[in-house]
């Protein structure tokens, strides 16, 4: 299958000629026969601002060669400034960006060689399908005979193939979607962008092309980087994710990291749906005491760390039931089939709790739950770093 | 299963006459079309009917006329002074029109980047055409003055590139094109402002993935810009020659058709055989030759530009 993908196996004069940085793998680590050109990114101290307001402080971040690195926060954070400056659209006003080993900071965008598909597609309306994809191709004026085959083979791979000769405005979300992708491919450059590219689809196609792109990304191994303000995309999608927050990088790892040890308060309650139940208290030597009055066990912590006032951190599905717990009121029962999601009340302050058992209390009865102490966290309440 | 039937009877209206007139949805219709449809009567087709009638009678003022079937049309196809004013008007009408959106584009183009007092600019290029055309036809007039024309002042006493006064309005050539300037002037903000509002509802994303395609400004342009402004170019267009063609004032005002009649526009010929002249029924003819030009300006731009292939079909969102 993966034959298929080769598109870059002869690449006419492309605008990089400042550069010997194009990495390519010929038959050595890659399937017979297929050439696929990757770099890396660098971006290192990277700052923006607009007039006297700063955007983005100083952002540091490695994207290894064929690595597809989410850049995830919530809106206004500078994700999408950043990738704009990856791509060129914005200058950039601090530090330095590299795509391979060239420094890009003053190089145009059509010089970068990367491709990059917007949050809405910006499809050519008054081009065909076919022309949309072909256009980059014909600005730098390839063969026709190489673009035919380009064009189609991207078709083949996103399934457009019977669409070709459509106009945008008759494609359905997930076509033009498909579409701009498409235009992607066929550059075969260096980097993929993605902006939001799922934002604009139902959650039905969106749950469809996430999978879709994932899959593309094995087969094609570009270097990608990807913007989105869903931290689910984020998880499902990356092989690193970037947390971002008012313009700094408050986290970078592999998904199940950022999960299992977030670094501080804002990655904790940013990852994860439902997400963390977050309890304000006093670490205390026999666990840790809420505001409420509720003394929680919790796993191991430093001795000094005690008396600190802290926050509690416990994902829903560490809640467990059992007799010896704490005692909690529940409040709403949203069964789910294969498991159980519970709002409970306890020392004043709800939690969401997920219980693979079904549970046969009723709204106002009480229910006795533990956390798994080997998995709770705990942050300090001033700064919002891991204790 | 009998339910509600029995339970609720339908209680019986009984509605005068005139409630019943008005539910009946074909009186209703033409009742809601009347106002509309007696304007457009009195105010457009009555006009309209009565001058196409005058032009086939030799109706003058003071005399009402007899139906003379084409002797009106025969008799201006042998008048060199209709000739003319007919190539006049296509003349007039071509290049000004050309005139009018290269400018206009390209002052388009221009507001449409980031200017500093871009509203304020915006609002000065309206200027020419919010301004009276007989008002701003007395300024050309001045301009083309033969003895106080600012331009011939510059030239000759300011720069010294002439020797004489420029003659604008005294012969034939020299008028034409003056009128074709002074027409341009006027017709720019039009233009101007209507392909801006045209420019400002292209996707900047568009551009910006040209951009990353390695489309340069020229290619941008010729591949974005001119193909998504297209439908608005036509309607603009369209408009634009409509106007010209039928324009009156402007040349009315700063020459009525002289010197010796060689800058009569059909309209200005047709007002000048009609009311001063005296002879309704060939003014009338003058102005009914008008309606094929004019139809066929209109098709051409409706079907050769107006409609797109990538605007029709379905809209999938």
């Amino acid at each position: 299958m993966r034959g298929l993908v080769s598109i870059g196996s002869q690449k006419p004069m492309v605008c990089n000629a400042a550069g010997g940085d194009r990495v390519r793998h010929p038959g050595a680590n890659q399937s017979a026969g297929e050439t696929t050109k990757m770099a890396s990114v660098q971006i290192a101290d990277v700052r923006k601002a607009y007039g006297s307001t700063q955007v983005i402080h100083g952002v540091d971040i490695d994207i290894n060669d064929g690595e597809f690195v989410i850049l995830v926060g919530p809106s206004g954070c500078g994700k999408s400034t950043l990738l704009r400056m990856i791509a060129g659209l914005e200058n950039i006003s601090g530090g330095e960006i590299r795509i391979g080993s060239r420094v890009v900071n003053d190089v145009p965008p059509k010089e970068r060689d990367i491709a990059m598909v917007f949050q809405n597609y910006a499809l050519y309306p008054h081009m065909t399908v076919a022309d949309n994809m072909a256009f980059s191709m014909k600005l730098r004026k390839a063969p026709k005979s190489e673009i035919d085959e380009r064009v189609n083979k991207a078709a083949g791979i996103l399934g457009l193939t019977n669409l070709l000769e459509r106009y945008p405005r008759q494609l359905s979300g997930g076509q033009r979607q498909r579409v701009a992708m498409g235009r992607a491919i066929v550059r075969d450059p260096q980097v993929f962008l993605f902006d939001e590219p799922l934002s604009n689809l139902d959650a039905k196609l969106r749950v469809q092309m996430r999978t879709e792109i994932k899959e593309l990304h094995q087969r094609l191994k570009t270097t990608t980087v990807y913007v989105t303000h869903d931290q689910i995309e984020a998880m499902t999608m990356a092989d690193k994710i970037v947390v971002m927050h008012d313009g700094i990088v408050e986290q970078m790892g592999a998904p199940l990291d950022l999960y299992d040890n977030p670094a501080n308060l804002f990655v904790a309650a940013f990852i994860g749906s439902p997400s963390m139940n977050l309890l304000k208290g006093t670490i205390r030597a026999n666990g840790f005491e809420t505001e409420g009055g509720v003394i929680w066990p919790v796993g191991k912590h430093p001795a000094d760390s005690n008396d600190r006032a802290a926050v509690l951190g416990i994902r829903p599905e560490h809640l467990m039931l059992d007799p010896n717990g704490l005692s909690a009121e529940v409040v709403v029962i949203e069964p789910m089939g294969s498991e159980t999601q519970v709002v409970v009340r306890c020392g004043g302050q709800d939690l969401t709790c997920i219980f693979r058992e079904r549970i046969g209390a009723k709204p106002g009865e009480t229910i006795k739950i533990r956390p798994d102490t080997s998995v709770t966290h705990l942050f300090d309440a001033a700064t919002g770093k891991r204790i | 299963m009998t339910i509600a039937a029995e339970a609720r009877p339908v209680p019986q209206l009984t509605q005068s006459w005139l409630v019943r007139l008005f539910d009946y949805k074909p009186f209703l219709i033409f009742i809601c079309l009347l106002p509309a449809l007696g304007l457009l009567l009195v105010f457009l087709s009555y006009p309209l009917g009565l001058g196409i009638w005058l032009a086939f009678t030799d109706t003058r003022i003071g005399r009402s006329g007899v139906f003379i079937g084409f002797e009106n049309f025969e008799s201006l196809w042998h008048d060199p002074v209709f000739i003319t004013s007919v190539w006049n008007t296509l003349l007039y009408t071509g290049v000004a029109t050309v005139a009018k959106f290269g400018l206009g584009l390209w002052l388009a183009l221009l507001l449409n980047n980031h200017l500093p007092f871009k509203s304020l600019l915006r609002a000065l290029i309206l200027v020419p055409w919010i301004v009276p055309t007989v008002l701003s036809a007395i300024a050309f007039w001045w301009i083309y003055d033969p003895q106080f024309s600012i331009i011939s002042y510059v030239l000759v006493d300011v720069l010294g590139w002439r020797d004489t006064y420029v003659d604008f309005l005294g012969s034939p050539w020299p008028a034409r094109w003056s009128l074709i300037a002074a027409n341009v002037w006027r017709g720019i903000p039009f233009v101007a402002i209507s392909l801006l509002a045209g420019l400002q509802t292209i996707s900047p994303t568009l551009y910006e993935a040209a951009m990353l395609d390695g489309a340069n400004a020229w290619q941008r342009f010729r591949h974005v810009t001119l193909p998504m402004l297209m439908p608005i170019l036509a309607i603009v267009l369209t408009f634009s020659v409509l106007f010209t063609f039928t324009d009156f004032q402007l040349v009315y005002a700063i020459t009525r058709g002289g010197p010796i009649n060689s800058t009569h526009l059909m309209a200005t010929l047709a007002f000048q055989r009609g009311i001063p002249g005296g002879q309704l029924g060939e003014g009338a003819a003058i102005a009914v030759a008008m309606i094929p030009f004019l139809v066929m300006a209109t098709l051409f731009s409706y079907f050769a530009l107006a409609r797109r292939k990538w605007q029709q079909g379905e809209d999938n969102d």
